[in-house]
């Protein structure tokens, strides 16, 4: 399944947000995600089911005025 | 400085971007005595370099006041207000909807919106706004319990372009928490704010941008101190004319 993964086209087997993490490597503790431009909150990452053209943004902490 | 019943240690707040390393960054915390940083969310890069940046951060112990700096729309900058308030634990969250990439202007129709769905949400919000008094009242109205003022565009190092504004915004608002928030340049502006009664100032660039970082962060702690005492001591009013201090009676005639 291709989605975009912080603008960067990316092709999947996992099926759920917290299984494209997986596979995608994303261990970090300190990230958030959205899909579509909408949060999605750690707990609710197993059950958020991704589709084709999902684009998903992995955000972590970073100095800021 | 007591602001969402949270009472703060110092009147100085400052963002940690643009330093020319995180010694640097860690020292200006230190010397600032600040109470609140502001931080950031981007995205995540390959080697996880933001959880370094925030387990340092927490070691200072200062307080975090994530941002929505980027943000050009309401849906940006509540998504990115839930995302921030997941990584850092933590309801403050500072309101940026910026209206012009150029300026930096809040946009402060969306700010208003937003605030409102954020507020609603539980979230604490200190805007970054105008210093117009209607969009004050309607930051309020939609939950706010503290304002920030520009008093220049973001990074401009300005100073305060209206304090008259201001002035009037300290005397309309009174008893709400305001910060000026940007476009403050040398120690002379943060004192200049809080002599004008300002509860506070968010200084980053002013700071990061100064040949010797962390002097500057010390400095600008004195100026904001000073200025503070200023304003409490209650400032004689100025006048057209000159007026000796010396007395007059008992002046011998020398002629």
């Amino acid at each position: 399944m291709h989605i975009t993964v912080n603008a960067k086209p990316h092709d999947i087997s996992a099926q759920t947000l917290a299984g494209a993490l997986a596979e995608l490597g994303v261990v970090s503790p300190a990230i958030a995600t959205a899909v579509n431009g909408l949060f999605v909150a750690r707990d609710a990452r197993a059950t958020t089911r991704l589709a084709a053209g999902d684009r998903v943004e992995i955000l972590a902490p970073m100095q800021g005025g | 400085m007591k602001v969402y019943d949270i009472e703060l240690h110092s009147n100085l707040m400052l963002g940690t971007a643009q330093y020319p390393s995180l010694a640097h960054l860690t020292g200006a915390i230190r010397a600032s005595g600040c109470a609140v940083v502001t931080v950031s969310l981007r995205r995540e890069t390959a080697d996880g370099t933001g959880a370094g940046f925030w387990d340092m951060l927490r070691q200072t112990g200062a307080r975090v006041l994530p941002n929505t700096a980027g943000c050009h729309s309401v849906q940006e900058a509540v998504t990115t207000a839930r995302m921030a308030r997941e990584v850092f634990e933590t309801d403050w969250i500072k309101l940026e909807v910026i209206g012009h990439a150029d300026s930096l202007q809040p946009d402060v129709f969306g700010l208003v919106e937003a605030a409102g769905i954020l507020a609603a949400d539980g979230f604490q919000v200190f805007p970054y706004t105008t210093d117009d008094l209607v969009v004050g009242e309607k930051l309020l109205a939609a939950g706010c319990e503290v304002l920030m003022p520009w008093g220049a565009p973001i990074g401009s190092g300005q100073g305060l372009r209206n304090p008259d504004a201001l002035r009037t915004m300290r005397a309309h608002f009174a008893g709400v928490p305001l910060i000026v928030d940007a476009g403050l340049g040398r120690p002379s502006d943060a004192a200049a704010a809080m002599e004008l009664g300002m509860d506070g100032v968010l200084l980053n660039s002013a700071v990061a941008n100064a040949g010797d970082p962390v002097a500057m962060a010390r400095a600008m702690a004195l100026a904001v101190q000073a200025g503070r005492a200023g304003f409490l001591a209650d400032p004689m009013e100025r006048r057209d004319m000159a007026v000796p201090s010396t007395p007059v009676l008992g002046l011998a005639e020398l002629m």
